[in-house]
C-alpha cells in the first residue's frame, strides 16, 4: 500500500495514525469530542485492518487502568479521552508515569465544567501537567497523524518510557475535515519498530510491578522519572528528524518559530490557533510590522532553552493562553515567564486569555494581541499583564 | 459438590511449591492464607493483580517483594480493570497458558472497585476476581465497609450508645456479582480450605470472567486470638452467618447445609468487635441471618 492522500477530520486522523502503530490494546470510553476516534477504531477492527483488542471499559478510570495492566505485560496500548474523562483517569495519569508505562494517549482539548461544555479549551491537559506525562499540541489534522506515530517511538524509548499524550483543540481539529497524507504502512513498520522491554510482567521472568516504596526510596523514582522526561527532549528532536527524512514532514522539535528571527515582538500559541496567528503575522510583515510567532509544540517536557532562544532581544513577549489558573494567570504563561526567568531574560510579558469554553479566537483579536505588543516596543503606555480578550461583557477591573 | 471431571485438589496432591512468602501480613492474617492457597492452585504461569489493600501493602515493599510470580498493585478502583488489560494484553501478545487473578479487599471489591468488576464481568474477559472479605477497611485501620456486618464495632462505626456500630448489614455482593450471569461465581471461606482451592479450581477453567468471594478472618481487626483465625473462618459458616456456595450454569447452588446452624452468639461472642452487642442486636443478627437461609434453602438447589 503506497501512501495516500484522504480527506478526514482530526479524529479520523489519529484513529488512522493509531491504526498504523498496530497496537495490540485499544482501551477507551466514548465522550464528545473524541467519540469518532473510539468509533472509527472498532470499525478498523471490525472490518479486519486493525488486529488489535478493542476492550469496551466501562468508564475513562478503567480506560487508563486497563491500558496500564496491557502495557504492564509489554502490549503496545492506546487510548483517547477528553475533558471529564481526562480529570475521571487523573489517578491513573500519575499511576502510568510512575510506573514507566508508554501508554499513548489522544486527548481532545476541552473544557471543564462547570457550566457544561462540550466545546474546546486547554483548562483539561494543562491541568495534568504535573502527571508525568509527555503533553504534545497539534496544528493540524496531518500533524495529529504523524504525532501519534511519533507518539509511540518517543514513549517507548528505553531512555524515555514515559506516556504520551497527543492534544487536539476539540472540534476545531477533531471535527474539522482537512485533506491529509496517509503514510505506507511498510515505512511506518520501518519507523517504528515493536515494542520491546525488559520492564513487564512476563512468564520467562517473572517480575513484580508497581510497589510501594518508602522514603528512603522514593525520591530516587520521582528523580528518575525527571530525568527520563528531561532526557526525552533529545529523543523527540531525533525522532522528529527521523521521521521528516522518512516522510517529508518535519515539525521542528519543541518549538517552531515562524519569523521570529527578527522580530521585535513574539506571540506564543499552542495548538490550532497557530493557523490563524500565521496569517496575522504575514498580513502584519506586509505592513512592515516586525512581528514573529512561537508555535509551542510541548508543555512536557518543556523547551526551555527553545523559548529562551526565541525570545532572546524581543521588546515583548504574548503568550495566548486558552486557560486560565483561577487567581494567578494563564497556565502557558507561568511557564513561559520561568523559563525567561531562568535565562535571565527580563523582557516584558503580556498574557492574553482568549478561546475558552470554545469561543472564537478571530485573526482581529490576534491582531490585538500584536499591536498591544508592538506598542510596548514602540515605548507606549504600560498595560495590564493579565487581560481577557473578546469579552462579551465590558470588563470593569 | 463439584461436577467437573477434572481431579479435586486436596492437602495430599498440592503443590509445596509456594509463590506469597515474606510478606509482611499480621500473624494469623486470614487474607494472607486465602492468597497463598489460591496461587498453590493457579501455579507459577499467573499474573497477580491487587488493588491498594492489606494483601499489596504488606507484599510489595521496596525492593522486598514477596510474590514469586507476575503480580502488581493496581489502582484502588481498578483492580478488575487493570486485570482485563493483563489478561487482555496477554492474549493480544500470544502469551498462552496464562492465569489472571485478582486479590481484593471488601472495600476494594464492593464499594471502590465494584464498577470496575461490574464491567470486567461485562466483557467477560478472562479473569478470576478473588475478593478476600475481611468485612472492613484493615489497611487503612478497621474502617467500615459495604461488606461490614450489621453491630461490628470499627473505627468508623464505635460502638457507644448513638452509633453502635455498623448500622447496615453486608451488602450481597455474590448475588450482585450473579445478577450478571456471570459464567462462575462462588462464596468460600478459608475455614474450609479445600473446598475454597477447588473453587480456585473451578474458577480457573472457566474461559471468561470468574468470582470466587472468600471469608478471611482478620485477629488485628476483629479482635480475636491469631492461632484462631481458621476456626473463627469456620464457625461463621457453621452458624449460619457465612455459607458456602456457587453460581454456575445460572443457577445458585448451597454447597453446605447444615441440618441445624450453630449458635450465632457463640460465634459473635469470642470477637471483640461484637463484644458491645446486646442481645436486642444479636437477635436482629439470627433474624437477619434466618431470612437469608429460609430464602437460599427454598429457591437454590
Amino acid at each position: 500500500m503506497s501512501s495516500k492522500k484522504v480527506f478526514v477530520s482530526g479524529d479520523e486522523a489519529v484513529a488512522m495514525g493509531a491504526r498504523l502503530a498496530r497496537p495490540h490494546v485499544v482501551a477507551a470510553y466514548p465522550i464528545t469530542p473524541q467519540t469518532i476516534v473510539v468509533e472509527r477504531l472498532s470499525e478498523m477492527v471490525e472490518d479486519g485492518s486493525l488486529e488489535a483488542e478493542f476492550m469496551h471499559v466501562e468508564s475513562e478510570h478503567s480506560a487508563m487502568s486497563a491500558a496500564i495492566g496491557a502495557s504492564s505485560v509489554g502490549a503496545r496500548t492506546f487510548t483517547a479521552t477528553s475533558s471529564q474523562g481526562l480529570l475521571y483517569m487523573a489517578e491513573g495519569l500519575h499511576y502510568a508515569s510512575g510506573g514507566r508505562f508508554p501508554v499513548v494517549m489522544m486527548n481532545a482539548n476541552r473544557s471543564v465544567a462547570l457550566p457544561w461544555s462540550i466545546f474546546g479549551d486547554l483548562r483539561d491537559s494543562l491541568s495534568q501537567l504535573d502527571s508525568g506525562w509527555i503533553q504534545v499540541y497539534v496544528e493540524d489534522a496531518q500533524e495529529a497523524l504523524d504525532m501519534t506515530l511519533q507518539a509511540f517511538r518517543i514513549a517507548e524509548d528505553q531512555k524515555v518510557l514515559t506516556p504520551f499524550m497527543v492534544n487536539l483543540d476539540g472540534f476545531v481539529l477533531t471535527h474539522t475535515y482537512e485533506e491529509i497524507i496517509v503514510p505506507e504502512q511498510e515505512k511506518v513498520d520501518a519507523f517504528l519498530p515493536a515494542f520491546k522491554t525488559p520492564s513487564k510482567m512476563s512468564m520467562d521472568a517473572p517480575m513484580n510491578m508497581g510497589f510501594s516504596s518508602s522514603p528512603a526510596d522514593n525520591m530516587e523514582f520521582k528523580f528518575q522519572q525527571h530525568m527520563a522526561m528531561m532526557d526525552a527532549m533529545p529523543v523527540i528532536e531525533a525522532t522528529d528528524q527521523a521521521f521528516g527524512q522518512a516522510f517529508g514532514r518535519y515539525y521542528k522539535g519543541m518549538v517552531d518559530a515562524y519569523l521570529c528571527d527578527d522580530a521585535e515582538v513574539v506571540l506564543v500559541t499552542v495548538g490550532s490557533i497557530t493557523g490563524t496567528a500565521r496569517v496575522v503575522v504575514n498580513s502584519m510583515r506586509a505592513e512592515g510590522k516586525k512581528v514573529g510567532l512561537l508555535k509551542l509544540r510541548y508543555m512536557r517536557p518543556f523547551p526551555v532553552e527553545q523559548l529562551q532562544d526565541n525570545v532572546r532581544g524581543k521588546a515583548a513577549v504574548g503568550v495566548l493562553d486558552k486557560d486560565i489558573s483561577f487567581g494567578m494567570e494563564g497556565t502557558i504563561y507561568t511557564n513561559i515567564n520561568s523559563a525567561m526567568a531562568r535565562g535571565g531574560l527580563s523582557i516584558p510579558t503580556y498574557n492574553f486569555i482568549a478561546g475558552m469554553g470554545g469561543r472564537n479566537i478571530s485573526r482581529d483579536d490576534i491582531r490585538y494581541m500584536f499591536d498591544a505588543l508592538m506598542e510596548v516596543a514602540d515605548g507606549g503606555a504600560s498595560r495590564k499583564q493579565v487581560e481577557f480578550v473578546n469579552m462579551g461583557v465590558t470588563i470593569d477591573e | 459438590m463439584s461436577k467437573t471431571a477434572t481431579k479435586r485438589v486436596n492437602a495430599k496432591n498440592i503443590t509445596d511449591k509456594e509463590f506469597f512468602y515474606g510478606h509482611k501480613a499480621c500473624a494469623g492474617c486470614g487474607g494472607s492464607l486465602a492468597v497463598r492457597l489460591a496461587l498453590k492452585v493457579l501455579g507459577e504461569r499467573t499474573y497477580s493483580v491487587l488493588p491498594a489493600g492489606c494483601m499489596s501493602a504488606v507484599g510489595f515493599i521496596y525492593p522486598q517483594m514477596a510474590f514469586n510470580s507476575n503480580a502488581v498493585i493496581s489502582m484502588f478502583p481498578g483492580a478488575a480493570s487493570m486485570a482485563s488489560g493483563v489478561s487482555v494484553g496477554s492474549k493480544a501478545l500470544g502469551i498462552e497458558n496464562t492465569h489472571t487473578v485478582v486479590f481484593a479487599g471488601d472495600g476494594g471489591t464492593a464499594d471502590i472497585g465494584l464498577q470496575a468488576l461490574s464491567g470486567a464481568i461485562d466483557r467477560n474477559d478472562k479473569l478470576i476476581y478473588i475478593c478476600y472479605d475481611n468485612e472492613a477497611y484493615m489497611n487503612t485501620g478497621i474502617q467500615k465497609s459495604g461488606l461490614t456486618p450489621l453491630g461490628t464495632k470499627t473505627t468508623t462505626t464505635p460502638a457507644g450508645t448513638k452509633v453502635g456500630g455498623s448500622r447496615t448489614h453486608k451488602k450481597n455482593l455474590f448475588e450482585i456479582v450473579a445478577a450478571h450471569d456471570i459464567e462462575y461465581a462462588a462464596t468460600a471461606s478459608i475455614g474450609y480450605p479445600v473446598d475454597f482451592m477447588n473453587k480456585v479450581k473451578k474458577a480457573s477453567e472457566v474461559e471468561g470472567t470468574s468470582y470466587i468471594h472468600v471469608f478471611a478472618s482478620c485477629p488485628t481487626g476483629w479482635g480475636t486470638p491469631t492461632e484462631t483465625s481458621v476456626e473463627i473462618a469456620k464457625e461463621a459458616v457453621d452458624c449460619g452467618l457465612w455459607y458456602l456456595a456457587e453460581y454456575q450454569n445460572h443457577k445458585f447452588t448451597l454447597n453446605k447445609r447444615p441440618k441445624e446452624l450453630k449458635p450465632a452468639a457463640d460465634y459473635l461472642g469470642k470477637q471483640g468487635r461484637f463484644k458491645h452487642l446486646g442481645q436486642e442486636d444479636i437477635d436482629e443478627i439470627v433474624r437477619h441471618r434466618d431470612a437469608r437461609w429460609q430464602r437460599m434453602t427454598r429457591e437454590w438447589e
